[in-house]
């Protein structure tokens, strides 16, 4: 197709419209409405261009390009002077009522509505009447609110309320005065909130803990970086300035987290700068300087034997070494017994079974969508927001037929009003994706997995047959069958956050059925951690062997690595590991009740100080880097434990000198990883003989930030880990898309430029997106269905079966020890259902205790008619609750009741 | 030792020294005196007058970083400069300063100040080299160049007074200037000699192989420290020789009226003439390059055998 | 020839001209308000700081010789929690004055800063905050910006009608 932009011809694609087409083909339009992922509404009329009907028309007509589809031969001018013109008119009545603050303003540097302002021309302001004004609110610990600024986009409640289905922000009253906000004061309930920042065009939303710590977009050191806070991935970038982490944006991977990122991965990085992090090396209570502590390891673990716990939330590179470090059969896994098995299926299920693991982008273009067992939003918010998308999504295909383009959003609400995609949600209690699914279905794990296995046989006679369903739930098995063959790219969704294989069991039986009749048709199963599945492709043992090989005197030194064992384990049995170890050496950055037992402790980095590589629940193996070089003694637990091995000797790690030796033998060792290698350019990679720099071109203060400490600047720290450099110094093009350190274009400052970096705008990444995928399906014809027979679920008197529930803000370990995140955090509390707290004569609140597998619990009571009967919730890794594995049967302890009650 | 031996080396060192507070009192001379020239102070600090701004300039570079260049020729390096105050010092074994005051008359002494100042530019051509820096490269070139055809009709400028006076020796051309300074009848020689100093000496206006402002500094770019500072003595001297063998061979040496002694009649005389190198400093720009070689070999070249020819038939018609 | 000779003598004449020379310590130059010296950092009318932690001088800073930290009071109000001037980097180029939207930052003549010792250069923010308005008077950015500070609430500043009531459907 041929367009006409000034009289020069461009090969365009079809069905998008003029302003995607204009920005792909690298034009400057300016635009404040539309955005890739909300599509077009034409309300802001600031990317108007001039069409003209044919070579001989030179009159032309005003339109706006983001409402108008591309035709062959079109015309259009965007240099037209009368275009220009309207387009700085249209700013000129935009600026009217914006306040005087970009000073004090946290979008500054990263606005896009100074960007276009530039762009349009417009400098002098002529309007000399009073400015209207609007009072503010307070939107909880992540937004801050400054309605002055705003200008009347409506972007914000199109991403809030359409795109992420938040229920609590909207627009109010009429005219020039409409306010965007919530109806009253309070915290913005949606779990996406944090990307009204990036989506604001100017600073009426802004990131509240930035604002603690101010940094301009320009002074902020920032590195490529992979988010910790679950299983999918999602890719960050990390800013820092004056050595604290300061700020979490999101980085564009069209695959993996498009635009967006969720709260707990955006506000969740202040545990980094947490005041008690650990900081210095001790040993036996005695501060040791880097260079010893090597020296007294090396003593302590020649002549003895040692085992290493390895962690889910620490790098691939990490566990490898200290695997290597102790030797394969001395390995093992830092996650409960549970989890470790969970994982293992996961890769069975993943590496065996014929149905594709799917990214966030292809669930997003799914049909129809069948969770099982997990509460998305809460154990992997993102892949909660592509579900969403698709249950929007699928109404919008009958659209081809009547010619509306998909991007043409106000149209298309109109057509599709309340028409939602199939989405089939089995789940032990409400979830926040209850509102927007077909059916739901809230029972016991094992209940949920026998819906599945019901259903997977329906689709598929060779699945195992399930029996004793109740008429309603064959009914409901039915349905979902049904709906689920009739589309054509169906997604079963599973994890482990009901810890229960046979969940995982049935949603592969389903999968697999399905893929049988449709090729098309993928599995996506979230894990606890985000490298769960890393540390699992590993092979190492499980944490139980590791307390038995000490307790019994097979080990008496335990090298403990980002891991606090209490949360894996149950406390006694940690206790006593603890207490029977002779020789406890943890690896940790931030202090936990393992690391307060340790004898000798090691301050390792986080993910910011940190070079390493994720896999994520996908099988995506996804780099790291390091942002800012840590003070003190901190430095990442693999070199931490490289140090170590060359000193004792061990033969594989002897050759290692850096993060590239380290990832060059994961390739050869591990399998699963070979290609791990390759997922980012190596360190020695220059492009035109230049680093990367991770600062841009306007950084400011380099002879200033240091010079109270010396005047004279010290040199800038060299990276040998990665081709990115510390300094602003370096290659000012378009880095390789695993590396990009922060997106930025002539004109373009605030994240809006991420256009530029597209292949098409909302497409992919200049070269790729970033991250190998490590499982590729197995082309099988005959498929080995999973065969096993969960309980039926009975209630059972005096006793609950205590399922975990998960909260984004809190289950994670390091995001809640985050302030912000930290005050959305819930209070821990049981959830009963309200039939069995009347008949446990128990009220809201009230204190409850019980026992799980000999761990006892005093919890205040939450009532829930949607917790099914004979069950209990327990909130699952909150701050201050000990561990217990779940699913379990809780004893009731009236006594204690009775004795609380007096 | 007899008493002629001592009062030699009496000389020798007196002449040294003298020499050496010349060198760095001529820095501050012409510090003072362009300044007078445009309007300022010049050096008023440090001391009375700002004398001792040059000790302080001295102890300085003695302080300075003596810097070779990695990429340098470093024998060479350290040579070059002391080429140059070599060659200096020994042309000044020839000056008669007063009548007994001379290291050695030298039956050729002008042959043997020639050959000296020749020797002088292996320290410009050598320096240059040994930087390995292309501006120096281009200064050492330009340097050579200049230096060497300038020291043709230098030499033939001299013969005219060679002729009148019948001697290579300088005591005996003064001798022959009791009647009438050379200055008269050789006026052309005068000038040309004057002008072939000052390029020989690569003093402004004729400063070409340092040129400032398209070399960096020229041939000795590279330099630092008390090495940078011998060149600096090297010029300063090579000003003061120019100067007593102008007065030497034009203007009667230390002859004068007897209310003063010969030796302050010959300083007086050599002053004037470093003051008015210091005023062609400060007062013209600096010719182009090949300008400068189009006016040796096409203006000066000639006008010296001319002078040369009318001389010798002078002498000869005289004679005859 | 007679134009060497010529230049030769003006510039001997120049001996009997007045000397130019300022003889600095002694005598010493009327400089204007305009002169680009030592940077200070200047308050409101109501005397509060000006400074509201912008960085823009920073930025603009070719030197990169600036470096502070912006905070932010309990009322809102924004100031830096502190600013470092590395004077020993400082070219006294001015581009942070008119960079700064707020007037906070100005270059005074003053230039007799010398230290002998280079640390000293490093000029903190108790240096540089000086009890007045410097070179513009009268100027409160606060009382021309939108933001709500401690004393002025929404609506309050210059130019501005009061908050718009969310709840009025009234023209």
């Amino acid at each position: 197709m041929t367009l006409y932009i000034d009289n020069k011809p461009y090969d365009v694609k079809a069905g998008k419209n003029l302003l995607e087409t204009c920005l792909t083909l690298g034009f400057d339009l300016p635009y404040f409405c539309w955005h890739p992922s909300l599509g077009s509404v034409g309300a802001c009329r600031q990317c108007a261009v001039k069409m003209y009907r044919d070579e001989d028309d030179k009159k032309g007509r005003l339109i706006m390009s983001c409402m108008e589809p591309v035709a062959n031969n079109q015309r259009i001018s965007i240099q037209d002077a009368e275009a220009r013109e309207f387009r700085e008119h249209v700013i000129e009545w935009l600026m009217t009522n914006h306040p005087h603050d970009c000073a004090v303003c946290d979008e500054g540097g990263s606005c896009h509505l100074q960007d276009m302002t530039v762009m349009t021309g417009h400098a002098y302001r002529r309007f000399n009447f009073k400015k209207r004004t609007h009072k503010n609110q307070y939107l909880g610990p992540f937004i801050n609110h400054e309605m002055n600024r705003c200008i009347q986009c409506y972007r914000c409640v199109r991403f809030y309320k359409d795109y992420a289905g938040g229920k609590d922000l909207d627009v109010f009253a009429s005219r020039s005065n409409v306010y965007f906000g919530r109806h009253e004061d309070g915290v913005l309930e949606s779990e996406f909130s944090g990307n009204l920042t990036e989506v604001c065009p100017t600073g009426v939303f802004t990131d509240k803990t930035l604002k603690q710590h101010y940094t301009r977009k320009w002074d902020l050191t920032t590195a490529p970086s992979v988010c910790q806070h679950c299983s999918l991935g999602c890719n960050i970038i990390a800013g820092e300035r004056y050595g604290e982490l300061r700020s979490i944006t999101s980085r564009y991977n069209g695959a993996v987290n498009g635009y967006f990122i969720c709260d707990r991965g955006r506000f969740g990085y202040e545990f980094v700068n947490a005041p008690g992090r650990i900081r210095k090396a001790v040993c036996d209570t005695e501060v040791v300087r880097k260079e010893e502590v090597t020296e007294r390891m090396k003593h302590l673990i020649g002549s003895s034997k040692v085992i290493g716990i390895g962690s889910p939330r620490a790098s691939v590179q990490s566990n490898f070494a200290l695997k290597m470090l102790v030797g394969k059969n001395n390995f093992y896994h830092g996650v409960s017994d549970n989890e470790h098995d969970l994982a293992n299926l996961v890769i069975k299920i993943l590496h065996e079974g014929p149905a594709p693991t799917l990214s966030m982008k292809e669930v997003e273009l799914a049909d129809a969508v069948f969770i099982l067992g997990e509460d998305l939003t809460n154990t992997a918010p993102m892949m909660a927001l592509a579900v969403r998308q698709s249950v929007r999504r699928q109404p919008m295909e009958q659209l081809a037929h009547i010619n509306i383009p998909a991007w043409h959003d106000g149209a298309v609400r109109e057509l599709v009003q309340e028409q939602k995609g199939p989405l089939f949600i089995a789940s032990v209690h409400t979830t926040k994706l209850d509102d927007v699914a077909t059916e739901t279905f809230h029972s016991s794990p094992d209940e949920i997995a026998r819906l599945g296995f019901a259903v997977a046989h329906l689709l598929d006679d060779d699945s195992p047959e399930e029996a004793s369903l109740s008429p309603e739930e064959s009914k409901l098995a039915q349905k979902i069958a049904s709906i689920l063959s009739m589309a054509k790219r169906p997604v079963i969704i599973s994890g482990a956050s009901c810890e229960t294989d046979h969940v995982l069991e049935a949603a592969a039986n389903i999968a697999w059925a399905l893929h049988r009749k449709n090729q098309q048709a993928g599995i996506v199963l979230t894990l606890p951690e985000c490298n769960s599945l890393g540390l699992a492709m590993m092979g190492g043992h499980r944490l139980e062997a590791a307390f038995n090989a000490v307790l019994n005197g097979h080990a008496d030194t335990a090298i403990i690595m980002e891991n606090d064992l209490y949360r894996h384990g149950k406390k006694s049995i940690v206790d006593e590991f603890l207490k029977v170890c002779k020789n406890i050496i943890v690896l940790d950055h931030s202090p936990n009740p393992t690391t307060e037992k340790a004898n000798i402790l090691i301050p390792s980095g986080t993910f910011a100080e940190s070079d390493g590589t994720l896999v994520n629940n996908e099988g995506r193996i996804q780099r790291f880097f390091q942002v800012y070089e840590a003070t003190e003694n901190i430095q990442e637990s693999w070199r931490w434990l490289l140090g170590l091995g060359t000193a004792l000797g061990v033969d594989e790690m002897s050759h290692w000198k850096s993060f590239e030796d380290i990832t060059q033998a994961i390739a050869k060792e591990e399998p699963f990883l070979k290609n791990i290698d390759k997922v980012s350019p190596p360190a020695g990679f220059r492009i035109n003989g230049q680093r990367v720099p991770r600062e841009t071109h306007r950084f400011s203060g380099r002879t200033a930030m240091l010079a109270n400490i010396n005047v004279s600047e010290p040199k800038p720290p060299v990276d040998s880990d990665s081709p990115l450099s510390y300094t602003m110094e370096g290659f000012r093009g378009l880095p390789p898309s695993s590396m990009i350190p922060f997106f930025w274009a002539p004109g373009w400052n605030s994240v809006q430029s991420i256009n530029k970096y597209q292949q098409e705008v909302g497409g992919p990444l200049r070269d790729g997106d970033p991250g190998i995928r490590c499982f590729e399906p197995v082309q099988t014809s005959k498929i080995q269905y999973f065969k096993s027979d969960p309980a039926i679920f009975e209630s059972q008197e005096d006793h609950l079966l205590i399922v975990p529930l998960h909260h984004i803000f809190g289950s994670e370990e390091l995001s809640a020890r985050s302030p912000a995140v930290g005050e959305r955090c819930p209070a821990p509390y049981v959830m009963v259902n309200t039939a069995d707290s009347a008949d446990l004569k128990i009220h809201e609140n009230e204190e409850l205790s019980f026992e799980v597998g000999g761990q006892p619990y005093q919890l205040p009571v939450k009532v829930s008619s949607e917790m099914p009967r004979g069950m209990a919730g327990l909130p699952y890794g909150l701050p201050g609750l000990p561990f217990v594995e779940l699913p379990a049967w809780g004893i009731l302890n009236k006594e204690m009741k009775w004795m609380k009650q007096q | 030792m007899d008493e002629a031996t001592i009062n030699h080396l009496l000389i020798v060192g007196g002449v040294l020294g003298g020499l050496l507070i010349v060198a760095p009192g001529l820095i501050w001379l012409e510090r003072r005196l362009l300044a007078l020239w445009q309007d300022r102070y010049g050096p008023n600090r440090a001391g009375p007058f700002g004398v001792l701004i040059v000790l302080a300039d001295t102890i300085k570079l003695f302080f300075k970083e003596d810097w070779i260049p990695p990429f340098a020729d470093k024998v060479v390096f350290v040579m070059a400069p002391a080429i140059v105050m070599i060659t200096v010092f020994f042309s000044f074994v020839i000056i008669p300063f007063a009548p007994g005051i001379i290291v050695t008359d030298l039956n050729i002494g002008i042959l043997f100040f020639l050959a000296m100042s020749s020797m002088g530019a292996y320290s410009i051509i050598l320096g240059g080299w040994a930087s390995n820096n292309k501006y120096s490269l281009l200064g050492a070139m330009r340097g050579a160049a200049q230096m060497i055809s300038y020291e043709v009709f230098m030499g033939l400028a001299l013969m005219g007074t060679v002729l009148l006076a019948n001697s290579f020796s300088l005591v005996d051309i003064i001798e022959a200037q009791r009647g009438m300074w050379f200055v008269i009848p050789q006026f052309v020689g005068f000038v040309i000699f004057f002008i072939a100093g000052i390029a020989e000496t690569h003093r402004l206006p004729f400063d070409i192989p340092e040129a400032e402002s398209e070399l960096v500094a020229g041939f000795h770019s590279e330099y630092s420290g008390m090495k940078f500072g011998m060149f600096f003595v090297g010029e300063y001297l090579g000003i003061t020789l120019i100067s007593s063998l102008t007065v030497c061979l034009f203007f009667g040496g230390w002859l004068g009226p007897d209310f003063l002694p010969p030796l302050v009649w010959f300083v007086l005389k050599t002053f004037a003439f470093i003051a008015l190198f210091i005023l062609l400093r400060a007062s013209l720009p600096r010719p182009r390059y090949d300008q400068l070689m189009e006016f040796g070999w096409k203006i000066l070249l000639p006008l010296t055998l001319i002078n040369l020819m009318i001389t010798a038939g002078v002498v000869l018609m005289r004679e005859g | 020839m007679f134009s060497i000779i010529r230049s030769m003598w003006i510039t001997f004449m120049h001996m009997f001209h007045k000397r130019e020379t300022v003889q600095y310590p002694e005598q010493k130059n009327k400089l204007t308000t305009r002169w680009r010296g030592r940077i200070v950092l200047t308050r409101d009318p109501d005397m509060g700081e000006r400074c509201v932690g912008c960085y823009l001088c920073a930025a603009a800073c070719p030197v990169d010789c600036i470096s502070l930290q912006a905070t932010e009071d309990e009322h809102g109000r924004r100031y830096p929690e502190f600013f470092r001037i590395n004077f020993s980097r400082c070219i006294f180029c001015g581009y942070c004055e008119e960079a700064c939207p707020t007037y906070a930052i100005q270059l005074i003549p003053d230039f007799e800063m010398g230290e002998y010792d280079r640390q000293n250069l490093v000029y903190e923010k108790k240096d540089l905050l000086i009890d007045g308005q410097g070179k513009y008077p009268g100027y409160n950015y606060y009382k021309v910006a939108g933001l709500a500070i401690g004393g002025k609430d929404k609506g309050e500043a210059q130019n501005e009608d009061p908050p718009v009531d969310v709840r009025s459907l009234l023209p």
